[in-house]
This record gives structure tokens, sequence and C-alpha cells, in this order.
């Protein structure tokens, strides 16, 4: 086996991964808070990476343009808070999930209307674009190194806010109590709001540092949401401990399955049927982990517990 | 009784006008409309299948696209293998054989995936059976051999004993008498000894519980049940179209699936039937005018939802019900 | 005398709560055994475990000679164990005669039987309007259950528990939420099962508890201080003490 390029397939795994928790954190946090379903949270994934693109293009610089974009895609959730998601929590799962669908389809095809239905791709700064050579045969792209430490430092940062902030601590007495906060004279609805728009700028800053990898693109909100539900059914709805671990398993699972799988069918079979079926099994791998873990543990690794 | 009645009655006028309007389009040289209908008429088989879990078994379930495409899957492949050699255990046009291997294959899944996704509930749900659902699509979507992301196109439709499939109007009575088939075994299971514990179990399970029934079972019937209807439903789909893309098992087909059931009225016989059609039109008619129609129409969706409770049925049979 | 129900050192804990203390419990064919305490005692905690909605830390549950510990809630039911609810839970979206016949139903064996309209079988309608009547419900039965009372919803628990057959009722307060005067009624409308039925009661209202038990239990913090007739439990020192507040 090559170690170099398992480092290296290790390495975009995690990435991958990273990419999946900020995606997952957002949902999570607005599920294990709110209580609420939120299927168009791939869509402002989306939204945050055109926004993203039609900044970088406008101020000539990537970071900066991630900078702005990141609080006006929050802005974005504030208001698809204020009026939509509001007027859901109340109802049923059913209604979130048809509701949010119906969100789906106006923010996609509003990002049509904007954006054209090309993808954009979106050109990083010389800096970022070159590559690293990180050990001898191991050469890594600069840009996916920096999603790496973006990711690890908002995971970071998340831990920090949830566990030991007063927004953590009220966020975590809400999941649990929401009368219990309301009746300590805190705006509730301006905390869900709050979340809410946290939620998307997570969601937005994913789909923001992806773009110069793959590009800014309609259909790449559709994409994402499985698997990101995928990462917090596995994880345990609304543990954000558990949507890390499972989102870098997933990560993981999908990128060395994708790389090695077809290698590894060819120990037991003939090459023709191996590059048959490779490709067919690593696209069902996480689903498959998924069914594994439920029949074990049906509320995921982590389950909060309170619920 | 005058709510009966009106049920009665509305089911009646859809199902005549369904019987109806399509061969006078034809007649009439309309063949574009024949089509829309055949299209809307397999749909409602479909919506028809899934209100027997989402309606009343109260399962939320997301991923009933993946049957629908399991079902046309089963239609086009043993078909390309007749045209194309190869998989000769499989490999023939008989339309019996592809149907009975559609509503085969798409009851299997749904019971390997129900007896999972059953274990759960609530949100769990909805999401483990999106992620199956999505499963099946990325399956397909990389089989090559099929045409992965391409698609695979059906070259000689099913044939079937005494019924041209090649023919529109043969294709559509077909779908029509399948669809009033459909209607009739759900009527019969919902008003049956087991469709009661079923609804038993979506208004109280902890009762029905305690009362000495084994939910999970009854649940995971019911769940193989609608799944093999859609695979049927898929099996038609695929002749309909002649060409089948993982495209017909991607999660906002079951999304646009579940809505035609809510916007036609859950727990109804007739009401996912009238979901589909004004689903199909609405979106017939608004992509007349423009390549955004998706933008009305979402918003729509999301005004139903906020505003209309029981959906077109429980609008028509008025308030207090 | 014959237990039909046994339970031997009983154990639940939530976190650090104990909620059931070594439990040791026999219940008598035939008799209606009540259990009362303080809020808080694990009456209810204690119900769920016979019932099988929740599974003790420790202990053996015994019912018709039978371990039943391990057992899920819908086989116990089978083995003719039925269970009323202290919050009244029904299905709201059918009628009346439909809630119960489908506690007939349930004791046909299985119902995977998907042809014939379940409401048209005689013998599930005549059970279940039989059940109804016996509760004073039968004028209500094509009623839709979300439009009756709470009183009448009360009355449906036990109609629901009589149709389902049970050799074994436990009744989580069912007086719960009633006047005076529909108290009165179901009292004298759970003294005529006696004998017919064995009845584990759980019971505020101490002058219903008194009128009706052959037996009492009395539970405190997850622990049985005292079991005897209602004429030794009066007179019990502990119980007065423990329970009353009584020095």
């Amino acid at each position: 086996m090559d170690y170099t390029l398992l480092f290296v397939q290790v390495l975009n795994g995690v990435q991958l991964g990273l990419l999946l928790f900020l995606v997952a954190s957002g949902l999570t946090l607005v599920f294990g808070i709110l209580d609420f379903v939120n299927l168009a949270h791939g869509s402002i994934y989306m939204v945050g990476a055109f926004i993203g693109a039609s900044l970088t293009f406008y101020l000539g610089n990537f970071l900066l343009a991630v900078l702005i974009a990141l609080p006006i895609t929050g802005l974005v959730g504030y208001a698809i808070e204020r009026l939509v998601a509001r007027n859901l929590y109340d109802k049923d799962h059913l209604d979130h999930v048809l509701g949010t669908f119906g969100l789906i389809l106006v923010l996609n095809t509003s990002a049509h209307l904007i954006w054209g239905p090309e993808g954009i791709a979106v050109p990083l700064p010389a800096w970022l674009d070159g590559q690293v050579e990180l050990f001898e045969g191991a050469v890594i792209p600069t840009y996916r190194l920096l999603i790496i430490a973006t990711g690890l430092g908002v995971a970071a940062g998340l831990f920090w806010l949830v566990n030991y902030t007063r927004l953590g601590m009220l966020i975590r007495a809400g999941a649990s109590n929401r009368t219990m906060v309301s009746a300590l004279g805190i705006d509730i609805q301006s905390l869900f709001a709050l979340v809410f728009a946290l939620g998307a700028m997570l969601a937005g800053l994913a789909g923001m540092l992806i773009s110069p990898i793959t590009e800014a693109s309609i259909g790449m909100g559709g994409q994402i949401i499985i698997t990101t539900f995928v990462v917090i059914i596995v994880g345990g709805i609304g543990s954000m401990k558990g949507a890390f671990i499972a989102a870098i398993l997933i990560g993981l699972i999908d990128t060395l399955g994708r790389a090695f799988l077809g290698d590894l069918f060819e120990l037991v079979m003939n090459a023709d049927a191996a590059q048959t079926a490779a490709p067919a099994v690593s696209a069902m791998m996480i689903y498959i982990l998924m069914a594994a873990v439920l029949a074990v543990r049906p509320q995921g690794l982590f389950p909060p517990k309170v619920r | 009784m005058g709510k009966l009645t009106r049920t009665g009655f509305i089911t009646v006028l859809v199902m005549v006008a369904l019987a109806v309007l399509p061969p006078m389009f034809l007649w009439s040289g309309q063949a574009f409309y024949m089509d829309l209908a055949t299209r809307l008429v397999i749909l409602a088989i479909a919506a028809v299948s899934l209100n027997l879990i989402l309606g009343f078994g109260g399962l939320v379930s997301f991923g009933h696209a993946a049957f629908i495409g399991l079902g046309a899957y089963a239609a086009g492949i043993p078909s390309y293998h007749a045209t194309w050699g190869g998989f000769e255990a499989i490999a023939t046009y008989n339309g019996l054989f592809q149907i009975a291997l559609a509503v085969g294959i798409s009851a299997l899944y749904a019971l390997v995936t129900g007896a999972i996704a059953l274990r759960t509930k609530g949100v769990y749900f909805i999401m483990i059976t999106m992620a199956f659902g999505q499963m099946a699509y990325y399956f397909f979507l990389s089989l090559d051999i099929y045409g992965g992301d391409d698609g695979l196109t059906i070259d000689v439709r099913s044939e079937l004993p005494g019924i041209n499939l090649d023919n529109p109007l043969s294709l559509y009575l077909l779908a029509y008498v399948s669809l009033v088939v459909a209607m009739v075994i759900k009527f019969l299971i919902v008003n049956s000894r087991f469709g009661m514990v079923l609804q038993g179990a979506k208004g109280n399970p902890e009762r029905m519980v305690t009362l000495g029934y084994n939910i999970y079972l009854y649940r995971l019937v019911a769940y193989v049940i609608s799944g093999a209807m859609a695979g049927y439903a898929g099996f038609l789909l695929g002749n309909f179209t002649t060409f089948i893309s993982p495209d017909m098992l991607d999660w906002t087909r079951s999304g646009e699936l579940m809505f035609m059931v809510i916007l036609g009225g859950a727990a109804t016989i007739v009401g996912p039937v009238l979901g589909a059609s004004v689903f199909i039109l609405l979106e017939e008619i608004l992509s007349s005018y423009t390549i955004f129609w998706q933008l009305p129409f979402g918003l729509m969706l999301i005004g139903v939802v906020l505003f209309i409770r029981g959906g077109l049925m429980g609008f028509f049979k008025g308030k207090g019900d | 005398m014959s237990a039909i129900l046994n339970t031997s050192a009983l154990c639940k804990s939530f976190g650090g709560v104990t909620a059931t203390d070594n439990v040791s419990l026999e219940v008598e064919a035939g008799e209606l055994h009540a259990i009362i305490g303080p809020n808080g005692a694990g009456k209810t905690t204690l119900i769920s475990q016979l019932s099988g909605a929740l599974r003790p830390d420790s202990g053996v549950i015994e019912f018709k000679g039978q371990d039943i510990t391990t057992q899920p809630a819908h086989k116990r039911a089978r083995l003719g164990i039925t269970r009323s609810f202290q919050i009244t839970s029904l299905v709201m979206g059918m009628s009346v005669l439909d809630n119960v016949a489908l506690a007939v139903q349930a004791r046909d064996g299985h119902s995977f039987r998907f042809i014939k309209p379940a409401r048209k079988i005689r013998h599930l309608r005549d059970a279940a309007m039989q059940s109804l009547a016996h509760v004073g419900l039968d004028a209500r039965a094509d009623t839709a259950t979300s439009a009756l009372s709470h009183g009448e919803h009360r009355q449906m628990e036990i109609a629901i528990a009589l149709a389902s057959g049970a050799d074994l009722m436990l009744l989580d307060e069912p007086m719960a939420g009633l006047g005076p005067e529909e108290s009165n009624t179901l009292v004298s409308f759970l003294k005529t099962l006696k004998g017919q039925r064995t009845i584990l009661l759980i019971e505020h209202d101490m002058d219903a508890v008194f009128a009706l038990a052959d037996r009492i239990s009395v539970l405190v913090y997850g622990r049985i201080i005292a079991t005897g007739t209602p004429g030794e439990i009066r007179n019990n020192a502990d119980v007065r003490h423990a329970y009353l507040g009584e020095e």
C-alpha cells in the first residue's frame, strides 16, 4: 500500500469531514434548540457560496469577500427565520419538512434568477493557489490546509460558545426547557433568530470554502443536505460533539472508500467486476454505516441527554 | 352524511374527469395533454401508495421516489439486456415478469430499509427514509453499465398480453385502471382490521402497544405494501417515459410526491389523486409562462403549509370536521 | 389464595433518584388492590414497569406464574395485563366505538386482515358496545373521541380496559380530574367489577380507596412501607406518620 497516498487521502477525508461539520453544526444547533427540521439548510450553504463568489469578483480578494459574505449570509438566515421558520415552530415535523421544501424551491430559483443557471468558479489568490510538500512525496494544495485550519478553528470556537458562554448556556437551556428560559425573562424569539442566523453563517462559510474547489452551483445544496442528515443521525441529533465525530468519520469513509475500494475489491474479485462494483458500493458506504449505527443505537452515537 | 356524500361526489368527479378528458384530448389531436394526463395518473398511483403510510400511518416517509425508481429500472434493465445481451437470467421484454420484479424489488427494499427506519421515530424517521432514498439514487448514479448519470433509454416497451403499451391510449387506460385498483385496494386496507390498527398507531402508539399490538410489525407491513405499490407505479412510469435516470429517485421527487398528498388531503382516498392533479397542472401552467416557475410554486407550497389545514379535501369538506 | 401478580425486589432509578426501591408486591386473583402514597412516591413508575412501558433495573415480575420481567409491553398485554392512563390516552381522531373495538380486536390474535371492513365485523362491534354500555357511554358510540368531555374520556379508559378482556387491570388514577358526582358513579361501577377482575388501583381519592380496596399497599419514596386491609392500614402507625404526616 502506498502510505503517502493514504496520508493525502486521509487529509482529504478530514477536510471533507470538517466542511460537513460546518453544515451539520448549524443544522443540529437549530434542531436541538428549536426542534425544527430545516431542509433548506443546504440552500443556505448554496446562497453563501454564491454571495462569496460574487463578492470575490467584485472585491478581487477571496478572503475579504468571505469576511463580508458571512454577515450577509447570517442576515439571509435571519430573514428566513423571521418570514418563514418562525411561523412553523408550533407545527409538526411534517409541516417543517414541507414548508422548508417550498423554501428550497424559492431559494434555488432565486439563485437561478440572480446568478444564472451556470456554476461560478471562484479564483483563489496566488499564495493560496499553490501546493505544499509536507514531507517526501506528500504534496497538498495549500488551500486544503486552510480549509482544515478554518474548520478546526470554527469547531473549537463552537465548543467554547456552547459550553462556556452565557449564550451557550441559554442555548443548552433552551433545548431542554423552553418555558423556563422565557420565564427567566430572556427574549426567546431573539435567541432563536440569533441561533438560526448563526447556523446560516456556518453553512454559508462551508459553501464559501468549497466553492474554489468545486464551484458555486445551484445543485450543491441538495447534495450536501442529505449527507449532513446522515452525519447528524449517526452523531445523534442535537449533539455538537456527535456531529463533529460523525462528520469526520463520514468524511473519511466517503473519501477513502472512493479512493481505495476498487483496489480492495480487486483482491477478491476480477478487475472488471471490481471496477463496476466499487463505485456503487462506495457511493452507498455512508448509508450502510448509518444503517449499521442505527441497528445498534437508534438514537445515534451521542444522543443528547435531554429530549 | 352530507360530508360523506360530498367526499363521494368529489371522488366521482375527479375519477370521471380522468376517465373522459384524456381520450377526448387524444381524439381531438392534442396528444400533449394525453401525455400530461398519463404522467398525472401514474404519479397519482405513487401518491396514493405514499398516502397509505403518510396519511393513514402517520409515517413521514421521505424516500418514496426510490421505490418508483426501482420499479422503473426493473422495467428498463431486463429490456436493456434483452436488446443488448448479457444477464440472461432477467433479460426479457415480458411485462408480467418485469412487474413481478418491480413489485418484488421495491417490496424487498421497503422491507430492509423499513425494518431499520421504523425502529426510530419523529425526525429521525424522516431523515433516515430520506437517506435510504438517496442511497438508491447514488447506487444507480454510479452504475455506469446502465448509463449512470446519463440514464437508460428503454428501446422496447414491456410486452403485456392483450395490451400494446406503444399505443398511448392503451398505456393511459392501463394506468387509469391501475389507479382505480390502487384506490380500491387502499380503501379496503384502510377500513380493514389491519387499517384500524395502523390508524390507531398513528393517533396513539402508546395506547396501541398497551392493547397488545406490536405496532412495529403493522407499520412495517404497511411500509412494504406502500413501497410495492410505488414500485408498480415506477414500472408504468418507465414504460411511459421510455427513459430512466437516477433523477427519478432524487429526494426532491420524494418531496414533490409528499406535497401532492398533503395538498390533496392526507388520510383521504381521493386526496392524493386530487393533489397530484393540481400539482401537475399547476406545474404545467406555471412553467409555460416562465422558466422560473418554481419560485411562485415554492411560495405557494409555503402558503399551503401555513394556511390550508387538511389539504384541498379538508377545504372542500368545510371547516370544523 | 393464589397470586396472579408477583414482584420481588423490584428496583428502578432515574439518574440518582430512586423511584422504585426494592418493591415486593403480591396481587391476588380477584382482589382489588390499591396502592396509595404521596405525590412522587413512584406509583406511576411502578405501574409502567408492570405494564412493560419501563424496564426495571433489577428484580423480577411474575404474572400467572410466568416471568415477564423482560417481556415487551405488547406481549404482556396479550398475556392479560391492561392499563389505563393517568393522563387520558385515547386515539382522538377515531370514534368512541372504534377506540373500544380496537381493544376487542386485540384479543383475536393478529390483525393482519386486510379485506373485510373492521366496522362490519359483528362480534367486535357487539363486544365494544357491551363495554360502552357497561360504563354508560353507549349513546356516544359514534361520536368523535375528541368531542367527549374529560369525564367521558375517563369512562372510555375503563371501557377499553374492560373490552380488552384482561385478567389484570392496572388503573392509574381513574378518578383524576373528576367531580364528586362522577367519582361516586365510577366508585360504584368499580364495585360491580369486584371479584370478576383483578384490579390494581392507584388513586389519590382516599374515600374511594377505602370504600373499594380489599387490600392496600402504601408506597413512600419508592418503598412499600405497609400492606394490609383498609382497617389495618388506617390504624398503622408508620402509615399515619409517613403518609398522613401525623405524629
